[in-house]
């Protein structure tokens, strides 16, 4: 038997929206929301989870849309990872997001895990983390008494502790287009190209008119943007001492610890190192030159 | 509360009865009596139980059955239906498993990889086959065989 589930509960598959509200409000937190399951099964068979019931949300077909309408890009709760590299929509919009998309596990994971549900889960090193702060996505909480909207900045608390309250599900993330001309890129230290969960992971937007965004995850409690960096970079073109000055700044923003995956001092190591390399090979495809999206960087 | 599923399980039409908590991979193997997908680490991160959801590779050891109801369930046991492939013919020919507990992931995995992707470059094998662990063979054997079946095969 295959690390069998012990705990029992029950299951529903709701087909409406109105329905699933309705659980939760029921059940609240003995309740827990399954869609892919790659994170929650797990969680579940080591005994993390104890739900009574499991709500299965993949007969609601809203929350399987994808779609851009030149200004935000929607992202349903039941989109996938592949889904999400599959789609050009996103590769030409969003390459960011899909190159990050592009690092997280491997294909069989990928074609049930799903966005949203990486950011439930919360934890410090979410691949979609970094791109989803760096292109300001909102999150789309809902519950029965109505709707409410969170910045992705807001959203994370602590290692897997979200703003989301016990009778609310997140609907969809909605993506705002950057607009401007830019350049991205998503660097990921793991020990292999597979299953691994990011040591650290650094992702860098430069757009237009000197604007830089920077984000980072695995290397603190949540995912964040480094603000401090972005301050001095803004404004400014890159040259080497401010580029040294910049990655003298990592320090400051960033806390990384030690645990099974690698030391802090590595981690710290090369956080600095991978962001120089974000930070280049964005500005280079900004330029039209560098790698090609989904390019191994390190 | 136990309830019956149905589901296509390689072409063919099955009923079942599950408890929400039985996971398809058991459901797979011991109650429909399909043992071609294997219960490795039983977290995801090994593949051997990898299966096809409706043409999509998925991993059964974190799947529910219930999750799967009404839909299209592939196993190794369906993609070699009709006797070996021609990918198959092609690990013999390099004897690319040794013992050979990693194969039914593999060609799942790489069944679904090779119809999206045809003329793939040794690099994307690799990366299509990277949730696939194989502990006998450093994997060398593997992608040969892979690379030299996309080589000879017509098209």
């Amino acid at each position: 038997m295959s690390g069998v589930i012990s705990h029992e509960f029950e299951y529903i598959k709701p087909k409406d929206i109105v329905e699933l509200t309705e659980l939760l409000s029921q059940y609240k937190t003995k309740a827990r929301i399954l869609s892919g399951g790659t994170d929650l099964i797990v969680r579940i068979k080591d005994g993390f989870e104890f739900p009574d019931l499991l709500i299965d949300i993949k007969g609601i077909n809203e929350l399987k849309e994808l779609k851009f309408d030149k200004e935000t890009l929607f992202i349903g709760a039941c989109i996938t990872f592949n889904e999400l590299i599959d789609s050009n929509i996103v590769k030409d919009n969003y390459p960011l997001l899909w190159e990050a998309a592009k690092s997280v596990a491997s294909t069989a994971i990928r074609n049930r895990a799903t966005l949203v549900g990486n950011i439930c889960s919360a934890v410090p090193s979410l691949d979609s983390g970094p791109a989803l702060l760096i292109y300001e996505a909102e999150v789309i909480l809902k519950s029965k008494d109505g709707e409410r909207i969170v910045n992705i900045n807001e959203f994370f608390t602590g290692p897997r502790k979200t703003v989301l309250k016990e009778d609310e599900f997140v609907y969809g993330v909605k993506v705002p287009h950057p607009k401007k001309k830019n350049g991205g890129a998503y660097v990921k230290l793991g020990r292999y190209n597979g299953e691994d969960l990011a040591q650290v992971g650094i992702g860098v937007l430069v757009l237009d008119g000197n604007e830089y965004r920077v984000a980072h995850c695995a290397v603190g409690p949540v995912s964040a943007r480094a603000r401090k960096i972005e301050n001095l970079l803004n404004g400014k073109k890159l040259n080497d001492s401010l580029f040294e000055e910049a990655k003298k700044l990592i320090e400051e923003e960033i806390s990384p610890i030690t645990d099974i995956r690698a030391t802090k001092e590595y981690r710290m190591h090369m956080a600095k190192v991978m962001f120089e390399r974000a930070l280049k090979t964005a500005v280079d495809r900004m330029n039209g030159k560098g790698p090609n999206y989904g390019e191994r960087l390190i | 509360m136990i309830r019956k599923i149905s589901i296509i399980l390689n072409g063919e039409k099955r009923s079942v009865y599950v408890e929400p908590n039985d996971l398809l991979l058991d459901v797979l193997r011991d109650k429909l009596g399909d043992k071609t997908p294997k219960y490795g680490c039983g977290r995801g991160d090994c593949g051997t139980c990898t299966v096809l959801v409706n043409g999509k590779s998925v991993r059964s050891c974190l799947i529910l059955a219930v999750e799967v109801d009404g839909q299209e369930v592939t196993t190794l046991e369906g993609i070699s239906k009709n006797g070996l492939t021609e990918l198959q013919k092609y690990f013999i020919k390099h004897s690319s498993f040794q013992c050979g507990f990693c194969a039914p992931g593999m060609i799942v995995a790489l069944d679904e990889f090779l119809k999206k992707n045809p003329k793939p470059s040794e690099e994307e094998v690799k990366e299509a086959i990277s949730g696939n662990l194989c502990r006998c063979t450093g994997y060398v054997p593997i992608i040969r065989a892979v690379m030299d079946y996309v080589k000879n095969r017509g098209g």
